[in-house]
């Protein structure tokens, strides 16, 4: 037990975790503040709609982080996590159906509403126990990992890496997307699952269940931050970064790679599930286009400009890239693609360790001390 | 009006004249002509004896008045009883022509004819009589229309001329679908040896025919039909997998277009280009602007954009390779956001500057249309044509990779960058050349693709995941692979579609394939000794 809580509480003595937790517990404590405490008029007031939208972009952080931990210190490049958000956010987006009960539009008490549409006479058997939060809870950590579990033993057995790993990613979670968009599927084909009444009894459009929501949210992030920088530390952390930098040595060291891969890639998978879950309930929607391949890319692309393998550095890219979605698309909804294709580009090819590296580089610059590079490949 | 009185009486006195002294003669009778004044005054019994008749003389007019009494526009002038045929029938005023002649009368009240009256019954005659005259025209094609006509339409009066026809029909395929109808004939009035004839037939109506005989009394006819349709449904099957099995080759033959520029820039190269998809998008486009360059020849805008199509796709491809793709030299996932990247651009700049919404690209003629193999089985000829084209692609790409200096080049900078430097080979240009070429033969599939899908901003998107999975599955690096892979995908996707649905047997095909990568990560066909990476 000793040894387990030392390797829990490890990030905790490192400065970077005490800055970011910092960071995070202040901004969390000052949007409250503003929220609650400051007079609607007033130009400081955080609205409601603001503190879901910053809940929101916690989530995209999580999932960030989820893809660092793999990108960065696996050196797996996912183009599906998406699809592990996604299965995330159904286990909860089946929880709230369920929690709607008879105030659908057709007051069936127990069939959501699209499945009355759809003649379904009762309930398929992977909807029972949605109705119980616990059951739904686990679901959100059991779904996407157990798909991880599969796709990566299957994957990671037979040495699949790389670029061939980055495709078969992104196939797997294209192949879902048509899935879901079926009817047949029983999660309500492309329009998913919607018209959320409330959760755990706390009434969805109040102001205060929002402001609880975004604290979940923010409170997720940094345990998913503090677990993450838990297993990077450790010694499988070493090993994981190892396998990264050269599998085959690693292998021929005598560590089982595939057993260090398919653990670090499950792990993920489940934070990404977590991440989906809480988005669900703010954005009030959960549909395919979450499995589209283009929103798993996306997701790196929030990795490379924060800085790969620092973690930190995918919160910052999520943050950054999100709120200027957010601008772009409100004042010139075209111009969003260009600027997100020109940053593929300028990150790639100008900034390849992210603004994490230009902080660090920066620093070293302060502290004058050229001997203590970092290698990230 | 005078003037069309005057023509009128013309035509009147002509007629007379002509009646006047052909009146003697006995075979007159029989002239068309006389026929013709005859059916208008015949009664309604008469009138289908006088049309057969008419329709023996081998009048060449024959079939111009059977089909006017058919639609009721045959008709006489009142007042001087020549037979005129009404060429336009609306309004107050008809358009008349003269019926012998086909000299244009003007216009003429219509209170002043008087049509020819025909009921169904002489209607469905002169369908028969017009069926058989069309037997006997020049063109085999339009024989061959007029016998599938006559499929279950035969009676008595007609099948003694079909056999008649029978005897002089020198055309083979004019003459199974002549035995046919006549069989058909026969099995309804219960000819029981009749059912051999038809069963080797695909005609529906042959099948309909059977049908009812299988429930018809007489239990020696019911049992041969039973046999003879088994026989026919075992026909259709064979058949069907044919159809099946053209439909798996021509979207396999479209996958094999679309992946093949890419089995060149990710198998030889190995770079990981994601806007490969938007290349294909940019050659479909050419095809687009070529037409609107030269409207109203979409062949030869069509023909034209290969070429056009391939340099804009090589130019669009060799900017990718100079401005991002070269800094990115052995950081293959970098390569793969970045080409991402621009993929988001083109598409986006496509939606921008021409418009979000599909293009329309006409097919040519030339392209349209199908080829009937039989009465079950057609195809479609622009498939045909992108089957033949992705075929001449490959063989194309073959050829340069294995027998030009440029393709021997490629392979040693594959193999051994820095040996095929120190030998003298320009490393940084066969990069170029290579991707150059990848990228054109994108542009090649996107002119066969604007012929068989929605030209828009969203084409190449749809063809991204696909082409890297035919990539993977024929093996990296390995063109043939890429062949087979296309062309098996296609055939396996369309196999499952008939009992699975379109999007079941996607997600399937898509399952199989990481499935099978797990079993062999290296594909169908891997790379041996020492072109083979690791």
């Amino acid at each position: 037990m000793a040894t387990s809580q030392t390797w829990l509480l490890r990030p905790f003595q490192e400065r970077s975790t005490q800055l970011f937790l910092g960071v995070l517990f202040a901004a969390l404590v000052l949007v409250t503040f503003l929220h609650l405490f400051m007079p609607e008029d007033s130009a400081l007031h955080v609205s409601a709609y603001t503190v879901t939208l910053l809940g929101k972009y916690l989530c995209y952080a999580l999932l960030a982080v989820a893809v660092d931990l793999v990108w960065g210190y696996l050196g797996i490049l996912s183009l599906g996590h998406g699809a592990f958000f996604a299965l995330g956010g159904y286990a909860m987006g089946m929880y709230l159906m369920r929690q709607i009960g008879d105030r659908g539009v057709y007051g069936d008490p127990v069939l959501p509403d699209f499945m009355v549409f759809l003649n379904w006479q009762e309930l398929p058997w992977y909807w029972q126990g949605f109705d119980m939060a616990w059951f739904a809870f686990i679901m959100v950590l059991l779904a996407p990992g157990l798909l991880a579990l599969v796709f990566g033993f299957l994957a990671f057995r037979s040495r699949v890496t790389g670029v061939y790993l980055s495709i078969i990613t992104q196939a797997l979670t294209f192949a879902l997307m048509l899935a879901f968009f079926r009817n047949e599927m029983g999660f309500g084909g492309n329009n998913g699952l919607t018209d959320f009444k409330d959760i755990l009894g706390f009434d969805l459009r109040s102001d205060a269940t929002r402001l609880g929501l975004f604290l979940a949210t923010g409170i997720a992030l940094a345990v998913g931050y503090v677990v993450c920088r838990a297993i990077v530390t450790s010694k499988l952390g070493r090993v994981s970064v190892a396998c990264r930098d050269a599998e085959a040595r690693t292998r021929f060291l005598g560590y089982r790679v595939e057993r260090v891969q398919l653990f670090v890639f499950v792990v993920s998978a489940m934070l990404a599930g977590v991440a989906g879950a809480l988005y669900v309930p703010q954005v009030g929607i959960i549909n395919p286009s979450e499995f589209s391949p283009l929103f798993s890319i996306e997701i790196v692309v929030w990795v490379a400009l924060g800085g790969r393998a620092t973690l930190y550095g995918a919160v910052i890219g999520a943050l950054l890239v999100n709120y200027a979605k957010t601008v772009f698309t409100g004042i010139m909804p075209d111009a969003w693609l260009f600027a997100l294709g020109a940053l593929f580009v300028l990150v790639t090819v100008f900034l390849p360790k992210g603004i994490a590296g230009l902080l660090q580089k920066r620093r070293q610059k302060d502290d004058d001390q050229p001997g203590a590079q970092e290698a990230t490949a | 009006m005078s003037i069309h009185r005057l023509l009128a009486r013309m035509v009147l006195a002509v007629c007379l004249a002509l009646g006047a002294t052909l009146a003697n003669a006995q075979a007159q009778t029989n002239a068309p002509e006389a026929l013709l004044k005859r059916l208008v005054e015949a009664g309604q019994a008469e009138k289908t004896d006088l049309l057969k008749a008419l329709s023996e003389t081998g009048d060449e007019r024959a079939r111009g008045w059977l089909e006017a009494v058919r639609d009721g526009k045959l008709a006489m002038i009142e007042d001087t009883g020549a037979l005129v045929i009404v060429v336009n029938n609306r309004g107050r005023n008809w358009q008349i022509a003269d019926a012998l002649t086909g000299e244009d009368l003007g216009e003429m009240s219509r209170r002043d004819l008087q049509s020819l009256r025909v009921n169904n019954a002489l209607r469905a005659d002169i369908e028969g009589i017009l069926s058989v005259i069309d037997l006997t025209v020049a063109d085999p094609g339009q024989r061959l229309d007029a016998a599938r006509n006559l499929l279950g339409e035969v009676n008595e009066a007609l099948a003694t001329q079909l056999q008649a026809r029978l005897q002089v029909e020198d055309n083979g395929q004019v003459r199974d679908m002549l035995t046919n109808a006549l069989a058909i004939y026969q099995v309804e009035q219960g000819d029981v040896e009749a059912v051999a004839t038809l069963s080797g037939s695909l005609n529906p109506t042959v099948r309909a025919a059977l049908n009812n005989a299988v429930n018809s009394d007489d239990p020696a006819l019911a049992a041969a039909a039973e046999k003879a349709l088994a026989s026919i449904e075992q026909k259709l099957k064979l058949n069907r997998a044919a159809e099946t099995l053209y439909f798996g080759l021509s979207l396999g033959s479209v996958l094999v277009l679309a992946a093949i520029g890419l089995a060149i820039t990710f198998g030889v190269m190995g770079v990981i280009n994601m806007a490969h998809g938007e290349l294909i998008m940019l050659g479909a486009y050419t095809t687009w602007g070529m037409q609107q360059l030269f409207p109203g020849q979409p062949g030869l805008a069509l023909i034209l954009s290969i070429p056009a199509g391939f340099l804009v796709a090589a130019l669009a491809g060799i900017a990718i390779e100079r401005s991002v793709i070269q800094y990115l030299k052995g950081r293959p996932l970098e390569t793969l956001l970045a080409t991402f990247g621009i993929s988001l651009i083109l598409q986006q700049l496509v939606r921008t500057v021409i418009s979000p919404l599909n293009r329309t690209v006409v097919t040519p003629e030339w392209m349209s249309g199908s080829i009937m193999v039989n009465e079950a089985l057609s195809l479609t000829l622009n498939r045909l044509y992108v089957i033949g084209f992705a075929l001449v692609v490959f063989a194309g790409l073959m050829l340069i990779m294995r027998k030009t200096r440029l393709g021997l080049e490629v392979r040693a900078v594959t193999q051994n960058r820095a040996m095929a430097r120190s030998m003298g080979i320009k490393a940084t240009k066969v990069d170029i050349m290579t991707f150059a070429l990848g990228s054109g033969v994108a542009g090649l599939a996107g002119v066969a693709l604007s012929q068989i899908t929605n030209v828009g901003p969203n084409l190449g998107q749809n063809y991204i995941i696909d082409s890297f999975m035919v990539v993977v599955f024929g093996g990296v690096g390995n063109l043939w692979g890429t062949l087979i892979a296309g062309l098996s995908l296609g055939t396996i996707n369309q196999l499952l579609e008939p009992w699975a649905g379109a999007v079941l047997a996607k997600i399937m095909v898509l399952v199989l394939i990481i499935l099978f990568i797990q079993k062999r990560p290296r594909g169908l066909f891997p790379q041996k000794g020492r072109a083979a990476e690791g």
